[in-house]
């Protein structure tokens, strides 16, 4: 295998040179430089069209309210319910019920928060009009509604299952209950002990996660296309919209804008930094001030209800979807259709055949090289007997970092300049940027801990490294690895941005179609859109979970083995 | 002193049997601990001394069933909470919070509603009290095993226990050093008037603590292996 060595830089060279050069290539033509459309000049000029844009200054705070709501509010969620709830059946059940959400798409949760919420939506049909006395629906703004309230729940029902499973595989690798218990004999309340003792040991393994949640809440565009309020939409928003205006002018102000959209998630991640230290500072005094149990009832109570309140928001969503999907005929205020049929599936599966399976090509195929990348990588790691630092694993979120807006820009100008834009290689590509990050995050746990002395035994039977690989190490991580590859074909499935610039209106999949169809109304076809983009991930998980249990049925020791 | 002097009561452990599925772990086990005395309970590991202790301390999961009572001073324990019992618990390892300094660690320990000031003075003292003067604002990963064991205790007393554990707490601590230690602790327990049950494995332990022992055998052999 002459490909091995190269591995890592094969890796680094797909996702790392594409988004320098996509940031040239939006910080050039935000400073006048675009030869394609004659400029050539240094200037300020789109600056001061970008300062002048009516609305610029309120979509500016909007983003910033709510990327730091979102985030602030999923974090305290997360840790709460760890912090009280540990070790209880109530943290296992929501465990459970709370995993699939994680692979449920942006999008799809948004679609499906606006159809509950908005005033004709579900909730308010389940209670008119024998609570409400609502015959035709109410003219509120709910759904989106003008502070983005809404749009912060549907990123914090989407961001705060993140990072509870990221809590509880960061909570493995601390003494989590020797040390809660020395804390409770010492006359501490369980929630108080563990977020004194126990929560400054898993930040620092929480911490890119939270940033990763902040920069995306900071730039989400898809969401906030369905939720979030016209005026004054969120930075994102705007970016897109210049970006696909007619006049090509305003490509200078969306590069000016996307450098913006950059320069704000830099300095979030900055702010929050900062507060961490100064949270972190504090909360060292109070650690030794000696109070016992002061937060043990308010945390265990809220982090309930609002882990709760965002399950019941999160399913709730997806099953209206459905039944969206099946509706002949549901009028306000009829709690479910008066008609069902299957007709919309018929009528309308061509559609969905056709968006379907491009959506399902380009997630298994960028799936499929993610994989392929990362077991490559981790592989040579183990050959030549690295060790993995805490700066690579920093350049592994840097897609996940830096906003998609502010260097899928540029990319686009470097697609179009090549020549493949609008075309499936630039698709699958575009895809493959954030596909493989995670990818490789949810393999590199599981690849590193397989001890070590399997290998090893193998070697000293005579087998060469490649039939170790072959005959070894597939064979006992095949469950990590087919979950590796669900994830990145969720993570494809739900893409809406790369898809929209590398797609170039050509490429349609599920989720563009489904967002794009958001404004317009038909509840029927994004019901169906919807329901399939949920599905589609998690028939992926279902099969990444039935097919070890089948080849492996004969084999007990490999039950429990990740 | 740094204890508070009150009135100390006996421990007393009544008829406990503590099972898991139909593996017996301890039967019919009964002790009484008066104050400043130190009972010893023997036996191999895997004998379920742990398991009594967890169980005292209130964190025993319950899959285990147990019945009979443990009681401090007449008062029952089983109705309260982990937090509420007033227990002194010390591990194999000292388990020092490694995000504090050392100082910090044994304010950890302090009652609330005393003044800052009041705390390091007071952390200040015991450290004296432990012969580890002028480490306060040191890592503890820094500290020498001997010193994090001293350390460790003090943070347990600091918080006003009215009986201490000890899960066979020297066990990882160097040869030369464990008598050292364990006479460290078992002066400060009789001078604190607690009533200590110590666990351990290791026979020099219990000849060392100078109280009754109470032998438990290897449960449940027969019965389950697993």
């Amino acid at each position: 295998m002459t490909f091995l060595p190269a591995a890592p830089w094969v890796t680094l060279a797909v996702f790392l040179l594409p988004v320098l050069a996509g940031l040239a290539g939006a910080v050039l033509p935000a400073f006048g430089y675009l030869p394609a459309l004659d400029g050539t000049d240094a200037s300020l000029d789109p600056w001061r069209r970008l300062l002048d844009y009516p609305g610029f200054a309120g979509s500016l705070w909007m983003s910033l309210w709510t990327g730091f709501a979102a985030t602030m509010i999923s974090f305290a969620l997360a840790i709460g319910f760890a912090a009280a709830w540990r070790g209880t059946r109530v943290f296992r059940s929501l465990q459970r019920l709370i995993a699939p959400l994680l692979s449920v798409p942006h999008a799809a949760v948004a679609l499906g928060m606006l159809f509950l919420l908005a005033p004709s939506g579900w909730l308010l049909r389940a209670g008119s009009p024998w609570a409400t006395g609502f015959v035709r629906p109410p003219d509120w703004a709910t759904a989106p509604d003008p502070y983005g309230i809404v749009f912060i729940l549907a990123l914090v029902v989407k961001e705060t299952p993140f990072l509870f499973l990221m809590t509880v595989a960061a909570l493995n690798q601390v003494r989590e209950r020797e040390i809660v218990t020395t804390a409770r004999t010492l006359g501490y309340g369980p929630a108080t002990a563990w977020l004194k003792c126990v929560l400054p040991l898993v930040y620092p393994q929480l911490r890119l996660p939270v940033y990763a949640v902040l920069a995306f809440s900071l730039s989400v565009i898809d969401v906030a296309l369905v939720l979030a309020p016209a005026t004054n939409p969120p930075l994102g928003v705007l970016i897109l919209r210049w970006f696909n205006d007619p006049d090509l002018g305003y490509q200078f102000v969306a590069a000016a804008g996307a450098v913006t959209q950059l320069a704000v998630v830099a300095a979030g991640i900055v702010v929050w930094w900062g507060v961490e230290r100064l949270v972190g500072a504090m909360g060292r005094r109070w650690a030794s001030a000696g109070d016992r149990a002061v937060l043990d009832r308010p945390v265990a109570v809220f982090s309930l209800a609002g882990t709760g309140v965002l399950w019941f928001l999160g399913a709730g969503s997806l099953l209206g979807m459905a039944v969206w999907s099946m509706a002949r005929q549901w009028r306000f205020p009829d709690t479910l259709p008066s008609e069902w049929s299957l007709m919309n599936w018929m009528r309308r599966g061509e559609t969905l055949i056709g968006l379907g399976g491009t959506t399902v090509t380009v997630g298994l195929i960028s799936a499929g090289i993610a994989l392929v990348l990362a077991v490559a990588c981790l592989e040579h790691e183990k050959r030549d007997g690295l060790k993995p630092t805490a700066r690579a694993l920093w350049l592994l979120y840097i897609p996940l970092l830096v906003p998609q807006v502010a260097f899928l820009f540029g990319a686009q100008v470097l697609l179009v300049t090549a020549g493949i834009d609008g075309g499936w290689t630039a698709l699958i590509w575009a895809h493959l940027l954030f596909v493989l990050p995670y990818v490789f995050l949810s393999l590199s746990d599981p690849f590193r801990s397989l001890d070590e002395r399997y290998r090893t035994t193998a070697l000293c039977l005579g087998l060469r490294p490649s039939a170790v690989f072959r005959r070894v190490t597939l064979p006992l991580l095949l469950r990590p690895i087919l979950v590796a590859f669900a994830v990145g074909f969720a993570v494809s499935v739900s893409q809406y941005l790369p898809t929209v610039f590398a797609g170039g209106g050509r490429l349609e999949t599920l989720t563009t179609e489904a967002v794009s169809l958001a404004g317009g109304g038909d509840r029927r076809l994004i019901g169906m859109l919807v329901f399939a983009q949920s599905v589609l991930p998690f028939v992926a998980f279902l099969l990444a979970a039935a097919l070890p249990a089948w080849a492996f049925r004969n084999r007990a020791g490999l039950r429990g083995l990740t | 002193m740094i204890v508070t002097q009150q009135t100390m009561g006996a421990m007393e452990i009544a008829g406990l049997t503590v099972r898991i599925g139909n593996r017996v772990l301890c039967e019919n086990l009964s002790v009484s601990i008066p104050p400043g005395e130190i009972v010893t309970l023997m036996g191999p590991s895997g004998s379920g001394k742990s398991t009594i202790l967890s169980h005292i301390c209130g964190t025993l999961d319950r899959q285990f069933e147990v019945s009979g009572a443990i009681r401090l001073a007449g008062m029952d324990l089983a109705a309260l909470r982990p937090e509420d019992r007033k227990l002194g618990i010390l591990f194999q390892e000292a388990l020092l919070f490694p995000h504090l300094s050392v100082w910090e660690n044994l304010a950890f320990g302090l009652p609330s509603g005393i003044s800052r000031k009041e705390r390091r003075h007071r952390v200040e003292a015991a450290l004296a009290d432990a012969e580890l003067d002028g480490l306060a604002d040191r890592d503890p990963a820094t500290l020498s095993g001997g010193q994090k064991a001293r350390a460790a205790l003090m943070r347990t007393l600091l918080a006003e226990p009215r009986a201490l554990l000890l899960d066979e707490p020297f066990s990882r601590l160097d040869a030369a050093l464990r008598d050292k230690i364990r006479q460290f602790v078992f002066d400060h327990a009789r001078k604190a008037r607690l009533p200590t049950l110590l666990v351990t494995h290791d026979i020099a332990d219990a000849q060392s603590a100078g109280g009754p022992i109470v032998e438990v055998e290897v449960a449940g052999q027969a019965s389950q292996q697993s």
